[in-house]
């Protein structure tokens, strides 16, 4: 995307190194010059934060991981020792712990905001498919990483977690015994999911790096929806968007940090202090919140192998969701009733996550049936059809247009203008 | 053995005009093929080696006495490092098992299929659904609808007989391998 032209280094070590390999040129076309629409707004900035998160897991799991013990006979006894012995022990904890949830936070944030101002549409295709596979590769990290402080609910969720692979005929049941490498989740379950949990994050960093790579060769979208048609339509990505984001990423930090100083274990379930015990299974078993919405369809649909497909159709429709939206208009602002039908498909998604707390009973699994269905009736159906019979509203001839409103003072370039507000 | 497959004049190059098969293109999918088979048995010691171990396999049978299990009452021993119930059901249960019109089960079997003594009822008690314990073996669980075991996971109920009778649960409680060693001793396995 960015024409820009070479930059000059004037540090001669940066000049030898990068007229060797172009790291340099690579990083200032990237984060420097980069192009960024000039109306992108703080819903832009939760990729950014989510790279944050990531490196936050990383950094903390490493540490962690240098106390922590993959033996079911001393692996909750050492995620206590983390907690009263080692030096800092608790913060690091804490902010893993936690860091899982705003991590999923940021996700969820960023994944709605594509849906709504339409970023999966071409030529974004790639790089919305790549990041529902991030959204994957989080979802077993965050598994994996719930198993082994070894609590009761490490252990049931594990188990029911392994289990639906048995709904599957004929395959189901050595996938799960091979899952196990036993015959119940047990020590050999625990020392794997302890390699793939440390393993995953690179994996995830690598699809976080093709992720990058592909939006900027499309470049990111904006509210409007609509292609930037010169350089006055964007503004270089540093210093606009590197302080915009900066801002965004302390403003979500401060609020990372008071769950982890005040509320520590909010977010998480007071039966994962129980030491694992495979012969009593908690009266309640719930999964950690970011993977309620999709336990409450797992348990809408009364069949054990429908429920399973129905729980990862609801990511497979994420993935072809560039062609089941119909429409050629990107953004919700321009697509009256399409956005009535985001919101309700926001609200179903929350509506889900509380029926996936509940008991699944009476109810709590009607709401979750009618809600599993309407997720389904919204891509299947509304999308396909709402593209051809909704009537989009005109659409800006381009992104400064009703900021200057016709355009005009085209020529001065977006560097004269820096106090514009996008 | 290539040439004799092969018209004349189609030797080591494409014929012109031709299908385009040649010798050479023979040698690349006999490359790939064996290439395949080759990458394939090298993975397959390291997707093995997550299957059980051998240690894990050599599961000694265990033997469990029924003496001091009372009338209507249940115990739980682990075999395989799974939970097993053991339940001494009353003749008001046995009866119940036994008067189920099997053409209304889930999952049909007698139950005189599922016990070797009728007072006996012996099974692995992980729920068929996703392998939650289900409730019922102390005497204030709850027992489901059926008498028998309530799942709190997803709500599966199960009868007497360990049948699956409500609830998301696709089949019956599993009947383990156990044979009478006596008349009030079982060995598992
Ligand atoms: C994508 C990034 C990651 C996510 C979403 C994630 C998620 C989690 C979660 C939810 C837990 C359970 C926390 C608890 O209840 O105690 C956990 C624990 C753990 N994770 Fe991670 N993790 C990530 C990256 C890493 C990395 C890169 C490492 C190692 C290099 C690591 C090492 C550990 C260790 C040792 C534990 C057990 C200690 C504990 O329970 O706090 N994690 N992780
Ligand atoms: S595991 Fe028993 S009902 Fe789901």
């Amino acid at each position: 995307m960015a024409q820009a032209h070479a930059p000059q280094f004037k540090n001669p070590v940066v000049k030898w190194i990068d007229s060797r390999l172009p790291i340099f040129t690579m990083l200032d076309h990237e984060y420097n010059q980069y192009p960024m629409p000039r109306n992108v707004n703080y819903l832009w900035a939760f990729g950014a934060i989510a790279g944050i998160m990531l490196v936050v897991m990383i950094a903390t799991g490493l540490v962690l991981a240098m106390q922590y013990a993959a033996n079911t006979h001393i692996a909750f006894d050492s995620v206590e020792r983390i907690m009263r012995d080692v030096n800092y022990g608790w913060l690091l904890r804490y902010v893993h712990a936690n860091g899982a949830s705003m991590f999923f936070i940021a996700v969820y944030i960023h994944m709605f905001r594509g849906l709504y101002y339409g970023s999966y549409k071409a030529p974004r295709e790639i790089l919305w498919i790549l990041g529902v596979l991030i959204l994957l590769a989080m979802m077993a990290t965050a598994f994996m990483g719930y198993v082994l402080p070894w609590g009761q609910m490490s252990f049931w969720g594990a188990t029911v977690i392994t289990n639906l692979f048995s709904a599957f005929p004929i395959v189901g049941d050595p996938i799960v015994t091979w899952l196990w490498g036993g015959f119940s989740v047990d020590n050999p379950t625990l020392n794997r999911f302890f390699a793939l949990h440390f393993l995953l994050p690179f994996v995830l960093f690598a699809l976080v790096i093709l992720h990058t790579a592909a939006l900027h060769v499309s470049g990111s979208n904006n509210p409007l929806g609509i292609d930037p048609k010169g350089p006055q339509d964007t503004v270089p990505f540093n210093p606009y968007v590197t302080v915009k984001d900066g801002f965004a990423v302390v403003v979500f930090l401060i609020v990372y940090a008071a769950f982890v100083f005040f509320a520590p274990n909010y977010l998480g379930h007071p039966d994962n202090y129980i030491p694992a015990n495979p012969l009593v299974t908690p009266a309640h078993i719930v999964p950690e919140w970011y993977f309620l919405p999709f336990y409450a369809i797992l348990r809408a649909i009364p069949d054990k192998l429908g429920g399973v497909l129905a729980m990862f159709g609801a990511i497979a429709v994420l993935v072809i969701l560039p062609w089941l939206d119909t429409s050629k208009v990107r953004s919700c602002k321009f697509r009256p009733i399409y956005r009535q039908f985001f919101w309700i498909l926001a609200v179903d998604a929350l509506v889900l996550g509380y029926a996936g707390a509940m008991p699944a009973e009476g109810v709590w699994l009607m709401i979750a049936r009618i809600g599993t269905a309407y997720y389904f009736f919204h891509f299947l159906v509304l999308l396909p059809l709402l593209g051809k019979l909704e009537r989009p509203l005109p659409l800006p001839a381009s992104i400064c247009e009703p900021v200057l409103k016709g355009g005009g003072r085209v020529a001065a370039g977006a560097h004269a203008k820096p106090m514009e507000k996008a | 053995m290539a040439q004799t497959t092969h018209p004349p004049g189609t030797g080591a190059h494409a014929a012109p005009g031709g299908e385009g098969t040649s010798r050479r293109d023979f040698l690349y999918l006999a490359t790939g093929a064996v290439g395949a088979v080759g990458a394939a048995a090298a993975v397959w010691p390291f997707i093995d080696s997550m299957n059980p171990a051998a240690d894990t396999l050599a599961l000694a049978s265990i033997d469990v006495d029924l003496a001091p299990v009372a009338e209507g009452q249940a115990i739980t021993v682990t075999w395989r490092g799974k939970p097993v119930f053991v339940r001494h059901r009353n003749a008001k249960e046995i009866d119940e098992a036994k008067k189920v019109n099997l053409g209304e089960l889930r999952d049909p079997v007698a139950d005189d299929a599922r016990v070797k003594k009728p007072e006996w009822l012996i099974v692995i008690g992980i729920c068929t659904h996703l392998g939650c314990v289900p409730l019922g073996q102390k005497p204030t669980d709850p027992r489901g609808d059926y008498d028998g075991w309530f799942c709190p996971c997803h709500g599966s109920h199960y009868d007497t007989a360990g049948r699956i009778r409500k609830g998301p649960a696709p089949a019956n409680l599993v009947v383990p391998q156990y044979a009478f060693t006596s008349d009030t001793a079982i060995r598992l396995g």
